[in-house]
């Protein structure tokens, strides 16, 4: 059973996930996880390797629909809407919930192009000029506009590890999402680039919900309002950050954010 | 004495060589139980049976090669060659049956004067096999025991028979190049002797391909060796008629392995098509020339072309085309399945459509691996020969017309080579210097499938 504290400010729930059930084939991955995604906030997903946390990101974009063994119980509403609704375009789904990759992953494509792909695909600029803008004001959101500007035909696996996850960020932004799924955005990243992605998770927290899964303890404390805690595929305690790491209801949280396992 | 009966005594003896050496080792570690040997008691044995079977083999192989010479020279000094013509064919040929009678090939000469020399090859074949024998033996013996001697608790056994083995690899891998060098060497001789018969020039520009292997080899009429039209026909048949079938299909069945295909479906469909690689190019070239060919004149001639040949490019092109699509689809599957899952999974998590990523992310960053498919394709289609000897013909037309019939180099090189003019005619040296060209061509092709398939590689580490 999940705990959830009661005292959590009356926000708006972005996202509403009841009852996920997801299974690999026959092993249960995630068992009856049900959880409000507050607008304009950072929720933050903790929990050990193995835990669903990531499974559980993936069902709200459905990139689970890309493993064919994997299959989605429950509902899960965007706005109220069911996105697992068969008559929903799972593309127009993802243009409204992106998602940042635990390694980055930019396209061997221009820096330009790699931004400029979204809003291509989804028609979203009528020319050159347009495109440009979309391209510069993703960039400059992510914080990377003033170290590309100058070379934004080179290839965007050129740039440096932070500096690419940076750029796919960007990516993600150009497609004007509601939403911004982030999986391990810094496990492969130096402290230093790390340090950039959360000063950036930060700016765009009041303008997106963003949903971040995190190895990182601290991280979580330093880049989230809301903290889940995941254990062998349930969601165990969700609450306000704040209260997570001072003051957990139950014993495994506590075990796992004072290091005691995980 | 055949070979194979050296071989295999000489393998033999390197087994006795092989457990005498490592019962010898295990002796060393019995007597100082203390000590450590430098190596394992079987690598003093592999020490020792190398030093046994190679230079006993190696020996055999020079052998092999001089003893017919020997045997020869002792036959000429015996009396009974002294009534042998002194030169000529026919001199040869009474040599030869008398060695064939001698060995046992044959039940008796022909032409009686070579019975006298039976005898005397005989026993000379006789001696010489004896000589060998000995000399294999004496040589592994000699081998065995320098080899056994040298055996101490120190000796760096292992070490130095993992050099054997090293230089026996490099050799193994020189044989490759040097195959090819010879290659390239003995073209360059005989399309040297062609060039000084016939002008470059002629020859690469010329637009009139017509030798006459009966003419006069002195007047050698170099305006018939132009050879474009043979190059026009190879490259229409094989860069171009081919390409057009074998690109689409080739890269649509890979698209649909790598990304649409249920595993079941590939596990099917992926052997079935590489089965098509396997099948002998003879076996398409009946195809082409008795379904495909008939089939397309008929078409031809119903929609009114009515001097629609039998043996059209077309045919052969078609069915060059199918032989190389496991080619282009292979090379195209891999390169796709090479491109990182994340590619795939960033387009799709932006919202593109399956058919999206596939166009603007899958192909373009697989190109490279692709481009490196279809060069290796039309290697092997412009130096294909059976399908085209079969289905186009051997008229030399520069036409681009794909239901002419048409020839190309390789279709050239066989009529030339197995011709009836004499071999320095220069119509039938005309075959290397064809050879050569398309030898070089095609290398060049290779050459830069290798280096964008490199290039290709290190584009995701």
């Amino acid at each position: 059973m999940t705990v959830v504290h009661d005292n959590l400010e009356a926000t708006e729930a972005k996202m509403r996930a009841h009852d996920v059930n997801v299974f690999y084939g026959s092993k249960q991955a995630i068992d009856s996880v049900s959880i409000d995604i507050p607008q304009k906030y950072v929720t933050a997903f903790i929990g050990p390797s193995g835990c669903g946390k990531s499974t559980f990101l993936r069902c709200l974009n459905r990139m689970n629909d890309t493993i064919p063994a994997a299959r989605v119980e429950g509902d899960i509403t965007l706005d109220g809407e069911n996105i697992y609704n068969p008559k929903l375009d799972v593309v127009q789904l993802r243009a409204r919930v992106g998602m940042v990759f635990q390694k980055p992953n930019p396209f061997p494509k221009s820096i330009y192009e790699n931004i400029a792909y979204g809003p291509k695909i989804h028609g979203f600029a009528e020319g050159k000029d347009e495109l440009d803008a979309i391209v510069e004001k993703s960039l400059r959101r992510a914080g990377l506009w003033e170290e590309v500007k100058d070379r934004l035909t080179d290839s965007g696996t050129a740039l440096s590890g932070g500096q690419q996850q940076r750029l796919c960020i960007a990516r993600a932004i150009a497609v004007d999402p509601e939403v911004i799924l982030m999986d391990e955005p810094c496990s492969a990243l130096d402290p230093i680039a790390t340090a950039k992605i959360e000063e950036l998770i930060a700016d765009l927290s009041g303008r997106y919900a963003i949903v971040i899964v995190t190895h990182s303890m601290q991280q979580a404390a330093r880049v989230s309002q809301r903290t889940a805690f995941f254990h062998l595929g349930k969601m165990v305690e969700y609450g306000r950050t704040s209260d997570i790491f001072t003051n957990p209801l139950e014993q495994r949280t506590q075990d796992y954010i004072t290091g005691r396992y995980g | 004495m055949s070979p194979s009966i050296l071989l295999l005594l000489a393998l033999a003896l390197g087994l006795a060589g092989w457990l005498a050496a490592r019962a010898r080792a295990w002796t060393f570690k019995r007597a100082q139980p203390g000590v450590r040997l430098a190596a394992l008691p079987s690598y003093h044995g592999w020490y020792v049976a190398l030093w046994i079977v190679i230079p006993a083999v190696l020996f055999a192989l020079v052998w092999s090669i001089l003893s017919p010479n020997l045997v020869l020279q002792s036959v000429l000094a015996s009396p009974a060659a002294a009534d042998l013509p002194t030169f000529g064919l026919q001199r040869q040929t009474m040599l030869a049956e008398a060695r064939n009678v001698a060995l046992g090939n044959s039940p008796a000469v022909f032409n009686p004067a070579a019975a006298d020399l039976v005898e005397p090859f005989r026993s000379a074949l006789n001696f010489y096999s004896w000589i060998g024998l000995a000399a294999t033996l004496v040589i592994a013996f000699l081998g065995g025991a320098w080899s056994f001697l040298r055996l101490r608790p120190d000796f760096t056994a292992r070490t130095r028979v993992e050099k054997m083995v090293m230089t026996i690899l490099l050799l193994a891998s020189l044989v490759a190049i040097l195959t090819t060098i010879g290659i390239v060497a003995s073209l360059v001789f005989e399309t040297v002797r062609f060039f000084g018969m016939v002008s470059p020039i002629d020859f690469l520009f010329g637009t009139q391909w017509n030798p006459d292997p009966m003419s006069n080899p002195l007047n050698p009429q170099g305006d018939r060796y132009g050879a474009i039209p043979l190059f026009w026909g190879t490259i229409f048949i094989g860069a171009i008629i081919a390409m057009i079938v074998a690109i689409p299909l080739g890269l649509m069945s890979a698209i649909y392995l790598t990304q649409y295909a249920d595993p079941r479906v590939r596990a099917w469909v992926k052997p079935a098509l590489e089965v098509l690689a396997g099948v002998p190019t003879v076996v398409y070239g009946y195809f082409a020339a008795l379904t495909i060919a008939p089939g397309i004149r008929d078409i031809a001639v119903s929609l009114g072309v009515s001097n629609a040949s039998s043996e059209s490019a077309l045919a052969a092109g078609l069915v060059m085309g199918v032989m190389i699509i496991p080619f282009v689809s292979s090379m195209a599957d891999d390169s796709i399945a090479a491109v990182p899952g994340a590619m795939r999974d960033g387009s799709l998590a932006m919202g593109a459509t399956s058919s999206e990523t596939i166009r603007k992310v899958m192909i373009p960053a697989a190109l490279p691996g692709i481009v490196a498919g279809v060069m290796l394709a039309v290697s092997r289609a412009i130096g294909e020969t059976m399908i085209v000897v079969m289905a186009a013909s051997t008229a030399a037309n520069l036409s681009a017309n794909p239901l002419d019939s048409m020839t190309t180099v390789t279709v050239q090189i066989v009529a030339m080579l197995t011709g009836e003019g004499s071999f320095d005619h220069p119509a039938t040296l005309s075959a290397f210097a064809l050879g050569f060209v398309l030898f070089l061509v095609t290398l060049g092709l290779n050459f830069i499938a290798l280096r964008v398939v490199k290039r290709f590689r290190e584009a995701y580490e």
